[in-house]
């Protein structure tokens, strides 16, 4: 159990390329925390110096109180879950499991119990004699896991553990590291691309873009009030609109001149409007929405087309009777998003 | 594996209609020629490399003198088992040391330390290149790789005056120690480390080894098959040796077989029958257990040349 807190931490590598700009949070004791963002944003980078793997280049890492910048991996009290699971496959799972503590010493008559007792918790107590190579990829991911709890760490990293499992596997497994993160109580700091992943395990979410911290918040937070168009457009399947507007003439207003929104105070200039899909009321309202594509999901539909000339996506109850052609739709006031067309961000 | 499923599936009637080789056209089955042609390169090949050792083989089991008479023939006698005393017990030599045993038990100290001394040396060579920032890694790994260029032959001179100012003739230190760098293994060894995945390397630092135990315990054992492969090329070339047992060794009782096959053909001149026999034990003995390593490793050894799936 500890309390992770990053001080100006970044990184740059030897070739002068800046992973990670300085970067500063606290991670509550117990929390589980997603770094969530598109593949080279640093995410990873930021976790393996949380890890160890990777050197500080700038700024403190403190783990539990600890300054731990100069601290080799063994010693920092982590546990850490890759995402091609790094087993050892020439070592049964017993093995694999006990190795870590084995290194430390520990009685062998205690590594056999704490190893039993990581066995049964995660349903690998039938396989422990086998190699890695002979179980299923489920299973690997959880004698990776099983590697991770054995030790009792005050850190669980885990870096995309479920992108090399199929997709129904992951759903399931997402579920159990989830629970198993609950039970124990521990720490837990998670690396995705998936922003599946990181809205149903977060406590909280951190969406990193290009090294730099876009957002933090609750999943609820990030969805619902996003800082950027990054972050809108990155979290939610499927994203967040945005389409360009204009505050004109008191109101905020789509290029074909159809006003949203009241906007007293005069002012001007360019904006983009951002609004979830789900949010959209079809078949009243002021803007006209040209549906080219019906996608059929069962529970519900996606009308794919364009409003104001511009793409644009609406979700339907499975009830509506929505088909292509023109529709009118209208834009709730409260649902609206508005983020500077130059920097994105929100205004 | 979908014709499979038809008949499990099928019942039989059905099964055979839906079968689409009709079973009259099954025994008109063409001959194929290229199969036969492969098996005849094949079969005259293996008679060609075989021809010499059934000789050797047959030679030591007629008495000499019918050797001198008739040369190599399809006749068995029953010289074998005294052949093969003569040649392990009694020496020719001036000494009485170069006794087969004696030889075969000198050559398997080479063989055996020039291949176990070369893996250790080169497996320890290529996990600093790979595993260690070091300065001039790249550097090192290609003077390392030059020395291909030098082979012993080029270097003898040198090498020979080494050995002999630290006083290491006619020692196995002198014997193997000169020859144990290899920078062929060196380089396998380093390219299957580096096909060797880095989250294993993290995922033993972070489970507090160190690297002593990461090479020990993760390494090492991941190699046993390029490991086996290592071992087999090396104890071959290691037993084979002859030119430089033959400057470091001059003392009878370190002679290696392949040394003492030579003594043994010396043995030709002069007037008395030559003892046939018992050389072609000596080197059907020379012969063996290059043999016997690889027919027993040969399994590891492919696996280990060609695996890269690690």
């Amino acid at each position: 159990m500890a309390r992770v807190t990053l001080d100006r931490v970044h990184k740059v590598y030897p070739n002068g390329f800046e992973a990670v700009r300085p970067t500063s949070f606290q991670i509550e004791d117990g929390e589980f925390l997603v770094l969530v963002g598109p593949s080279g944003c640093g995410k990873s980078t930021l976790l393996r110096m949380i890890a160890g793997l990777e050197d500080i280049t700038g700024g403190t890492l403190t783990i539990d109180g600890r300054e731990v910048n100069s601290v080799g991996p063994a010693d920092r009290d982590i546990a850490m879950v890759f995402q091609n699971y790094a087993l050892y496959p020439h070592m049964t799972v017993r093995r694999n499991i006990a190795y870590g503590l084995a290194n430390r010493g520990t009685p062998r008559d205690r590594i056999a119990a704490k190893v039993e007792e990581a066995a049964r918790m995660l349903n690998l107590t039938d396989h422990l004699d086998r190699k890695p190579a002979q179980l299923s990829g489920g299973q690997r991911q959880r004698v990776a896991m099983g590697r991770a709890i054995v030790r009792d760490p005050a850190l669980f990293l885990f870096d995309e553990p479920l992108s090399n499992l199929d997709a129904k596997l992951r759903n399931q497994m997402r579920i159990e590291i989830k629970a198993l993160q609950r039970r124990l109580g521990v720490t837990s700091i998670y690396v995705t691309h998936d922003q599946v992943e990181a809205m149903t395990m977060a406590d909280r979410i951190i969406v990193l873009n290009g090294g730099v911290i876009e957002q933090i918040g609750t999943p609820a937070e990030i969805y619902h009030s996003p800082a950027s168009t990054f972050v809108a457009s990155f979290m939610g399947a499927p994203p967040m609109n945005l389409i360009e507007a204009a505050f004109e003439t008191g109101a905020v207003r789509l290029p074909d001149g159809t006003a949203v929104m009241d906007a007293p105070g005069g002012r001007s200039g360019p904006i983009t409007l951002g609004i979830r899909p789900e949010d959209v009321r079809l078949g009243r309202g002021s803007a006209t929405f040209d549906v080219a594509l019906v996608e059929e999901l069962g529970a519900h539909r996606l009308l794919h087309g364009k409003l104001s000339g511009q793409p644009f996506t609406a979700h339907a109850l499975k009830e509506s009777d929505a088909t292509t052609g023109s529709h009118r739709i209208d834009l709730p006031f409260e649902a609206l998003a508005l983020f500077d067309r130059e920097t994105g961000m929100r205004l | 594996m979908a014709e499979l499923s038809h008949t499990i599936l099928l019942p039989p009637e059905q099964a055979r209609a839906a079968r689409p080789v009709a079973p009259a056209r099954r025994h008109r089955r063409p001959l194929r020629w290229g199969a036969v042609g492969n098996h005849a390169v094949l079969i005259a090949g293996a008679l060609f490399m075989l021809a010499p050792l059934l000789m050797l083989v047959q030679m030591s089991t007629i008495p000499d003198a019918q050797i001198m008479r008739t040369g190599p023939s399809f006749e068995i006698g029953d010289r074998f088992w005294p052949n093969l005393e003569k040649a392990l017990t009694e020496s020719m030599s001036f000494s009485g040391e170069t006794t087969g045993l004696n030889m075969f038990r000198n050559s398997m100290i080479l063989g055996l330390g020039f291949a176990l001394g070369k893996i250790v040396i080169s497996m320890m060579a290529a996990y600093a290149i790979v595993y260690f920032r070091l300065r001039f890694a790249t550097l090192a790994f290609w003077l390392i790789f030059t020395t291909l260029l030098l082979p012993l032959e080029v270097r003898i001179v040198p090498s020979y005056e080494i050995t002999q100012k630290l006083g290491l003739l006619n020692s196995w230190t002198g014997l193997i120690v000169p020859l144990i760098a290899s920078a062929t293994a060196t380089f396998f060894f380093r390219q299957f480390f580096m096909s060797v995945p880095e989250e294993l390397l993290e995922a033993a630092k972070i489970d507090g080894a160190g690297p002593v135990k990461f090479f020990i315990d993760i390494l090492v054992p991941l190699s046993r098959t390029m490991i086996a492969a290592m071992f087999i090329i090396m104890f071959v070339f290691g037993w084979n040796q002859y030119l430089w047992p033959v400057m470091v060794s001059t003392e009878e009782g370190k002679f290696t077989l392949v040394q003492g096959i030579k003594q043994i053909t010396q043995g030709l001149e002069g007037g008395h029958i030559p003892e046939y026999g018992r050389s072609n034990i000596l080197a059907i003995l020379a012969v063996l257990p290059p043999v016997l390593v690889v027919v027993f490793f040969q399994r590891w050894f492919v696996k280990g040349l060609t695996e890269s799936d690690k």
